[in-house]
């Protein structure tokens, strides 16, 4: 280990991307990864850190299609999240597994709940996070969801960001 | 057959007024649903699996198909089977995880064990059984009543009775060879399933499967996506044509602008991709000659075999399938198909071209199912509200991709098998 962050650090920092989250302050949420930060969220009958260049995931986002992603949900025409729906992002369980140097290898508990049009869908899982730490404080270098049930097959789709 | 079925006229079709309308009351009905697993499901053949999902004997899935509990199995031989997950004793399922590999099921609850052919090898206590009980008909593991495979791509049907699964799948064939033949070394389902469900009716995902009209409205936001990084288009016009295939079956064939991994370069995939792909598309015409190379690589299909399979050959391939669960609820299931021996690269491309678009996640599935979602929601109305309207293109000799003549084809079939007739009225 060779930070001096804490727990209460990621924390923080966990909440604040949930928080982003929900209030559909997507451009800021975007800011919060490096220039190449990336976005995964793998099927659910492969292995949880599979490769998705040879796997078929739900989402493989590299930072040009997370931008395109953000730039669609911010769209009238996003019809999947127009009106937009309600969500609460639930961030439990925090842990620093490792450090390397300036990157911080982090897991955590989500409990992410999505209503629209008179439903409630949940999603539940685990984050694993590859943060940088740099002099802005911590950014996203990798986030990859993995969620803890069989397929989408109450939620039917994954139009927000988990 | 009786003068009057309760499922007369659900499709009314009025060639003097080119009107082809469908009853909403056919996505909102248990008792229309209780008829279709009984007059389509338990009739038609159904997709199971593609038989690159068991490359070694042993290997073994378990899913859940049309309402049945089925084991797709590569036995000790090398044979492929579709067993019935029900103990013959007690009925418990044999095999409770989704894949594997294995030598045989034990049932866990009294011990029973079977091939991965469902031959029963085993019986504890089996001296209590009169002899020659292990081998008699009521001690095997059950197989479907009929199973098939047509160039990698395995079905299953209920009924006994039911003609082959080529003659089922009739000219459906041509469209599933210029999928089957993009590879000298086969076609494989990629690791990884798409499994989700939508608040809607399962017919509706058929049409929306190969629904060329919907593009500009419901993908506006793909359509910006393709345009806001210029080197992921080629400048080529939506342009094409649906043909209704018999049985039910349907296509719509026709140009796109996207990259396509077999073989439409992209500038964004560079000049060694670009290599890539000529030589993929020269070794097609030295197989297939220039003009059936010229449609595998450069045309994009939407293909639906009724009832419920999805085979969209476009920016990637699709293999889609689904199950009513409710009138308003359906699962689905889609995978990725790819070449066997692709390179990494264009293996990357191609799941990446699948995620822009494809899957519940993707940048234009979500619209679609919110679009189904909201039929289902305007279908509350439907005692005052009724009908569909399938008219596009109807006055056209050949339709085009855009029009409705694909869903006509489907509603046509599913009415006649729903052992009613259709409807000739004017429209109201």
């Amino acid at each position: 280990m060779s930070t001096t962050l804490s727990r209460l650090d990621v924390e923080d920092f966990l909440f604040l991307e949930a928080d982003l989250l929900d209030e559909w302050r997507l451009p800021e949420w975007l800011a919060l990864f490096t220039p190449d930060g990336r976005y995964y969220v793998p099927s659910t009958d492969v292995a949880p850190h599979a490769a998705p260049t040879d796997n078929l995931f739900y989402v493989a986002d590299d930072h040009y299609r997370l931008e395109q992603r953000v730039k669609r949900l911010m769209k009238r025409t996003a019809h999947a999240e127009f009106p937009h729906s309600k969500t609460r992002h639930t961030i439990s369980n925090v842990r620093i597994r490792a450090v390397q140097g300036t990157v911080l290898e982090v897991s955590s508990a989500f409990i992410t709940y999505r209503s629209n049009h008179g439903r409630t869908d949940v999603y539940v899982g685990t984050g694993y996070y590859e943060l940088l730490q740099g002099e802005q404080g911590l950014r996203i270098q990798e986030k990859r969801a993995v969620l803890a049930s069989e397929g989408l097959r109450s939620q039917s789709r994954l139009s927000i960001i988990l | 057959m009786p003068d009057h079925s309760p499922y007369d006229s659900l499709v009314v079709e009025t060639r003097a007024q080119s009107s082809f309308r469908v009853a909403r009351q056919v996505f909102v009905d248990d008792g229309i649903l209780a008829a279709e697993r009984e007059r389509i499901f338990e009739r038609c053949w159904i997709y199971l699996g593609h038989e690159s999902e068991l490359p070694r004997k042993g290997d073994f899935v378990s899913r859940r198909v049309a309402g049945r509990e089925v084991i797709f199995t590569r036995d000790t031989k090398g044979a492929l089977n579709a067993l019935l997950n029900a103990c013959p004793h007690r009925g418990a399922r044999v095999c409770r995880e989704r894949q594997g590999n294995a030598k045989s099921f034990q049932c866990f609850y009294h011990g029973w064990i079977f091939g991965l052919d469902g031959a029963c090898r085993d019986i504890p206590g089996g001296e209590s059984y009169p002899a020659g009980f292990k081998e008699s008909a009521e001690a095997q593991l059950p197989t479907v009543p009929r199973f098939g495979v047509y160039r990698g791509f395995a079905f299953v049907c209920f009924d006994k009775g039911a003609i082959s699964l080529e003659d089922y799948l009739g000219n459906a064939k041509e469209y599933l060879d210029l999928v089957a033949d993009q590879s000298e070394a086969g076609m494989v389902i990629v690791g990884g399933t798409q499994e989700y469900s939508i608040q809607a009716n399962w017919k509706l995902l058929c049409e929306n499967s190969y629904d060329g009209y919907h593009a500009a409205t419901n993908h506006a936001t793909y359509l910006d996506y393709l345009k806001d990084r210029g080197d992921n288009l080629v400048p080529i016009a939506l342009t094409g044509t649906a043909r209704d295939l018999g049985n039910g079956h349907a296509v719509v064939e026709y140009r796109a602008p996207w990259g396509r991994p077999v073989a439409q370069w992209i500038p964004a995939w560079g000049e060694d991709g670009k290599r890539e792909l000529d030589d993929i598309y020269q070794r097609l015409v030295a197989r297939f000659g220039e003009a059936k190379a010229e449609r595998m690589t450069h045309t994009n299909r939407n293909l639906v075999i009724f009832p419920n399979l999805v085979v969209n050959d476009i920016m990637a391939i699709t293999i889609r399938t689904f199950y009513p669960v409710s009138p308003g609820n359906m699962v689905v299931n889609a995978w990725a198909l790819a070449p066997a021996d692709e390179t990494e690269a264009r293996r990357r491309d191609r799941l990446f071209n699948f995620l822009e678009f494809l899957g519940p996640g993707g940048f234009a599935t979500p619209d679609d199912i919110e679009a189904l979602e909201q039929c289902q929601h305007g279908y509350a109305n439907n005692k005052e509200a009724g009908w569909n309207n399938l008219s596009k293109g109807m006055g056209r000799d050949v339709p085009a991709y855009d029009d409705e003549a694909q869903m006509r084809a489907y509603w046509t079939e599913w009415q006649r098998r729903m052992g009613g007739r259709m409807g000739e009225g004017a429209a109201a």
